[in-house]
């Protein structure tokens, strides 16, 4: 940091610090702007239910309580489902995604592969045009995709934009390396899994990454195809909760809660909006950079 | 090509054939076919005859659509908030991107970056949680900061005219780690010869920001705002779903063309109608970024698309 600076006699700020000062200020505000909402979020979920009815939603709790998250806790069996359909359908989803996209990926990087512009075309021009939400839901529908996990897996699983990331980190993987190994007698599968998926590693790591929060974060598909509630992934069951109290005191009474029990909804709102992201917030410190990587790939390849 | 010559390749090619069969199946059954639906839109659906054996009913579909006023209310909702976000967004992603470059220590520039790019990362649902703590009538956040101060509380959620600035807002703070960490990695490529010779030359840090990072951060926003606007009529449906939902309060200034057809499939079972409102989206969409295309074509052939 530059320091003050005396000239004529005066004393002055450098236009260096002028500037630092002017954007700690601002970028510290910045950054308050996007944390309060979860401190919002958090204090609301361990406040009394009776001081938010008394004074609203605040960002210390005025009277401090964990009842939202003990009938939480008490009666879990449907938030239980939901993560565990949601876990599951990221892990499926992420590494056959993950494999899938790969295998694309080396395919449209080899360079003596003669048709390999025409495939490229094929799959990018799904980005350019498509036939809409309706064509797409009614063949779902005629594949049996109602209340199926399958709908949350396959819409998610290959996207083109991660296919061409791929591609541009596979393609400065040294031609030299397929070539040798070609002469050594390898097949082109073996090739990719001996040789291609190891160096991709990096490439791996970061669209892995963005896959598995995708599949964690989706509730769309959910939206769409699925209406049974065990069946509910994890975002979509705190969407319908959100949107639906009722519903969710109907299933806590069904699961044996008594009948004449005050139920805390408004800070339970909040507790299961917490339980529902507590994964994220624990896995972002280690997983941020490899996002951050994707992005400047991203960036520089424009 | 002689015919022989072509299953001379296929049996040439036919392992790397066979591991592109996935994919090609993929995106055949789950974007090629769907296209073919698209006749939907000039049919009038019924279960029981399914897409194709459905009887024709011409432009029907597309009068109803465009006569009964919506067309032209969802297609200006949606270019408006994609541009007013394309705005902000950048404007505020680049000034938080300098700020970082020029004047943060370190461990100032990771913690504001982590934070900043926290957002990010949370479902749409979430962020509809978090709206619900802030904007809500009795219980929300604004409105006991309103009550301490002694202002009359507001009702958020039934008055359309607070939901384009709300909505902008909400975007804007979602994207805007996003944004300054790639504008940052655009900056931090800067040569930084160029820095030293200006600091030379006597050029203070104000100069410096407009004569040299600016002009070279205008590249990439010229591609990612062109970008940006060939996907114009494309609504975030997601952003939209959760932060408004079936408030049909609201809708007169936050349905998007996305919102419209979701509704008119889901709520109305309008097949054709919504079927005619996704082409129509399609058709736009296709318009637009082939336009987009050819201007970041002329601006920098390496950058285009396609």
């Amino acid at each position: 940091m530059a320091s003050p600076t005396a000239t004529k006699g005066k004393f002055k700020f450098s236009d260096k610090t002028l500037l630092s000062i002017i954007g700690y200020i601002i970028m510290t505000l910045l950054a308050i702007v996007c944390i309060v909402p979860f401190i919002l979020i958090i204090s609301s979920s361990f406040t009394d239910e009776m001081a938010i009815t008394l004074n609203g939603y605040q960002i210390i709790p005025t009277v401090f309580s964990t009842e939202a998250y003990s009938v939480l806790f008490k009666y879990p069996k449907d938030m239980i489902a939901a993560y565990g359909v949601t876990i599951g359908v990221t892990a499926i989803g992420t590494v056959l995604g993950l494999f899938l996209t790969a295998m694309t990926a080396y395919v449209l990087s080899r360079r003596d592969f003669k048709w390999r512009n025409q495939f490229s075309f094929f799959f990018f021009f799904t980005t350019l045009f498509n036939g809409g939400l309706v064509p797409w839901y009614l063949m779902m529908n005629a594949l049996e995709m109602k209340d199926n996990y399958l709908a949350l897996v396959l819409p998610l699983l290959l996207n083109v934009f991660y296919i061409i990331v791929m591609k541009s980190f596979m393609s400065s993987i040294p031609d030299a390396i397929t070539e040798s190994a070609k002469i050594d007698g390898a097949t082109d599968f073996g090739i990719f899994i001996k040789l291609i998926l190891p160096l991709s590693k990096p490439a791996l790591a970061t669209i892995g990454l963005f896959l598995a929060l995708g599949y964690w974060n989706d509730w769309y598909n959910a939206l769409l195809f699925i209406g049974k509630s065990e069946m509910m992934p994890l975002q979509y069951y705190l969407y319908r909760m959100l949107a639906n109290m009722d519903g969710l005191r109907k299933a806590m009474m069904a699961s044996g809660m008594a009948v004449n029990f005050a139920m805390p909804t408004e800070s339970l709102k909040m507790a299961m909006t917490i339980v529902a992201t507590g994964p994220i917030f624990l896995v972002y410190p280690f997983i941020q950079r490899y996002f951050v990587k994707g992005l400047t790939i991203g960036a520089v390849k424009g | 090509m002689s015919k022989s010559g072509f299953w001379h390749d296929v049996k040439k090619y036919r392992a790397l054939l066979l591991m592109l069969a996935p994919a090609v199946l993929f995106f055949l059954l789950f974007a090629y076919v769907p296209m073919a639906g698209i006749v939907l839109a000039f049919k009038q659906y019924n279960y029981s005859d399914g897409i194709f054996a459905s009887p024709w009913n011409g432009l029907n579909n597309f009068r109803f659509f465009f006569e009964s006023g919506d067309a032209w209310r969802v297609t200006r909702n949606t270019a408006l908030y994609n541009l007013a976000f394309i705005l902000v967004n950048n404007l505020l992603q680049i000034v938080a991107a300098i700020l970082l470059f020029e004047v943060a220590g370190k461990w100032f520039r990771k913690i504001t970056q982590s934070i900043l790019f926290l957002p990010y990362f949370i479902s749409w649902v979430v962020v509809g949680a978090i709206a619900y703590n802030m904007f809500n009538y009795n219980v929300g956040t604004i409105n006991v900061a309103l009550e301490w101060l002694g202002f009359a509380k507001i009702d958020i959620y039934n008055t359309a005219s607070y939901w384009p600035f709300i909505l902008v807002a909400v975007t804007a703070w979602k994207a805007l780690g996003y944004g300054t960490i790639m504008y940052l990695a655009a900056i931090t490529s800067i040569d930084t010869e160029m820095y030293e010779a200006a600091e030379i030359d006597g050029a203070n840090i104000f100069q410096r920001i407009f004569k040299i990072t600016i002009p070279n951060l205008m590249p990439t926003l010229i591609i990612l705002v062109l970008l940006a606007i060939g996907n114009i009529f494309r609504g975030d449906f997601g952003m939209f779903y959760n932060m408004i939902g079936n408030n049909s309060m609201l809708f007169s200034a936050t349905d998007v063309i996305d919102t419209f057809v979701f509704r008119s499939l889901t709520t109305n079972n309008e097949i054709g109608m919504s079927a005619a409102a996704g082409f129509y989206q399609s058709i736009l969409g296709f318009a637009t970024i082939l336009l987009a295309n050819y201007a970041v074509r002329k601006y920098d052939k390496d950058r285009a698309l396609f």
